[in-house]
């Protein structure tokens, strides 16, 4: 089981969390001018590296918010949380941090 | 050599010592018709296929690992064709009608074994949409049937059918020839067919690019045994899909979940069936070993690891203690994971790409391997002939686009 850190109320085991998939996947501002190879793109077409993947957690049985982490994939390691509406980290910044 | 009561008496003479290798072990050639990545059950298949029934037998399998050690030596075996819509069952149903001859087709004993799956309904809402399963599959000529819970119980008897149960069974859906197969098995009785017939199946060689000529057209892999030159390449990677295809630069709607599965400690027969049950999350059979085969969903959260958190195991056996109340002292031997590649719509991709030569065969998810042989044997005709079967005709990518997906999630709910 995930040790999950929400940036509101720190560590928690990854039952009180809901997984909400890939992060920083925008709606499309225009709906009638968006192609039909935009909205699939938009809904169902998604990048599933093996490495490092930015993606939204909810902590619904905690303070109920949604919130970003970067995760990698092959050793299930979180690297950082932040909350949402921050913009999307540069992923080498990251590894750096962690000291990778 | 192959497998024969006469062959086996004449090997017997001299202790079984003398047996051939069930395949060659070649090193790549400089070109190939045809590549397929991925030799699990797939894509061991397509390369059989595209040797016996369309004459392609210059034609390489590559392997990461060993043949079989990916998700088709990892699943509980499962195989059923009650899906529901038609698209699927046709797909599901032309893999069942090729599993009942399997063994004898490939010389090879898979263990196909139609000993029946049940599915277990405890909600209203379970029963509605079973029956509805049950009525569009007996349209579509495929077997299933709605049973009462004591029905149930007669087809499964170590069912718990009481009315004090957390999730009361309300009734179940049969399809009776459902069944198992020997995983292992699948996989290698395809690659020493296919190695007869003159396929390469070179293992512990990985893909790590894809090379195109001038018009964008494939030319070629890039892997840890060097280039091997080719005009065409069939993906058959299950979880790393979405990687492999990202070497030619082409996107996929597709997540990689692990999904886990557990075996029980042998014990003598006590599971004549399958009996599976989407709500609760569990599903079990018993293998001819003995143990108990248990499975449920996939976890929570994409990753590459194989490995899965242990508390869905322990959700999976509480339900499994539930419903079957006289396991419950039994040990667990072993727990291991898979990662599968799940589609939106929960239905597989069975297509041509944006990339010329290029074709990906994909998002069988939680429930591949019933699909294997004809799978393989659809995909191989849209290798050799350059486009779909009318059988995975509407397997396409496109269809996220079109809008026109074939939506399994009642089907395919619980992992299996
Ligand atoms: C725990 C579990 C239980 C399941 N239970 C059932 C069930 O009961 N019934 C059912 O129908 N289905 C079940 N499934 C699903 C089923 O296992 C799969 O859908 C099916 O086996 C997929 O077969 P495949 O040949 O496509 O993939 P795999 O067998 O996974 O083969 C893909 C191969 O590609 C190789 N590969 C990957 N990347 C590269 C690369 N870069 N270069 C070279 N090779 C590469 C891998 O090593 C692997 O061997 C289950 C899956 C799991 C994990
Ligand atoms: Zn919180």
């Amino acid at each position: 089981m995930l040790l999950i850190p929400c940036p509101h109320c720190g560590e928690r085991p990854e039952l009180e969390f809901r997984y909400a998939g890939e992060a920083h996947i925008a709606r499309p501002a225009d709906p009638s001018s968006t192609s039909d190879q935009e909205w699939a793109e938009y809904l169902y077409f998604r990048s599933n590296p093996k490495g490092l993947h930015i993606e939204r957690w909810r902590h619904v049985s905690g303070c109920a918010r949604f919130f970003n982490c970067v995760r990698d994939t092959v050793s299930d390691k979180i690297l950082k949380t932040y909350p949402a509406g921050q913009p999307k980290p540069d992923l080498a910044v990251v590894l750096k941090e962690a000291g990778q | 050599m192959r497998f024969s009561f006469l062959n086996l008496a004449k090997q017997a003479l001299s202790a079984h010592r003398h047996w051939p290798e069930q395949w060659r072990f070649p090193e790549p050639k400089a070109e190939y018709d045809a590549i397929i990545i991925g030799a699990g059950g797939h894509g061991l298949g397509t390369a059989y296929y595209l040797a016996k029934e369309h004459g392609m037998r210059n034609i390489a399998v590559l392997e990461k690992g060993w043949l079989g050690g990916g998700n088709t030596g990892r699943n509980t075996t499962i195989i059923r064709s009650n899906y529901l819509w038609e698209e699927s069952q046709g797909l599901y149903e032309h893999s069942v009608k090729l599993w009942e001859n399997l063994s004898a087709e490939l010389n090879y004993n898979v263990m196909y074994s139609p000993r029946g799956v049940m599915m277990l309904a405890h909600t209203v809402h379970d029963i509605q949409v079973f029956k509805r399963h049950v009525h569009a599959n007996r349209l579509q000529g495929i077997d299933n049937e709605w049973l009462t819970p004591e029905q149930a119980k007669e087809f499964c008897p170590i069912l718990n059918i009481s009315s004090n149960m957390r999730y009361p069974i309300l009734g179940a859906a049969l399809q009776r020839r459902g069944g198992t197969a020997r995983h292992d098995a699948v996989a290698w009785g395809y690659a020493r067919a296919a190695s007869a017939m003159g396929v390469d199946i070179i293992q512990n060689c990985e893909v790590k690019g894809i090379r195109r000529d001038l018009n964008g057209a494939v030319s070629g892999v890039e892997t840890t045994k060097g280039f091997i030159g080719t005009k065409k390449i069939g993906v058959v990677a299950a979880g790393h899909t979405s990687v492999i295809m990202s070497m030619a630069d082409v996107r996929m709607p597709l997540e990689s979940y692990p999904l886990q599965a557990l075996v029980s400690e042998p014990v003598k027969p006590i599971m004549p069936c399958v009996v599976m049950s989407n709500t609760i999350h569990a599903y079990m059979s018993q293998s001819d070993k003995g143990e108990l085969v248990i499975g449920a969903g996939t976890d929570a959260y994409t990753s590459y690891s194989q490995t899965g958190g242990l508390h869905i195991t322990t959700h999976t056996l509480d339900a499994i203690c539930e419903l079957f109340p006289n396991v419950r002292r039994l040990r667990m031997l072993r727990n291991w994971g898979g990662i599968v590649d799940v589609t939106p719509d929960r239905s597989p991709i069975l297509s041509k790409t944006p990339v010329k030569g290029l074709y990906v065969n994909c998002g069988w998810g939680t429930g591949g391997f019933k699909a294997t042989p004809g799978s393989a044997n659809v995909f191989a005709h849209t290798i050799a002939k350059d486009e779909p079967h009318p059988i995975n005709a509407a397997f396409t990518i496109d269809r996220f686009k079109t809008g026109r997906l074939i939506d399994e999630a009642a089907a395919a709910a619980v992992a299996h």
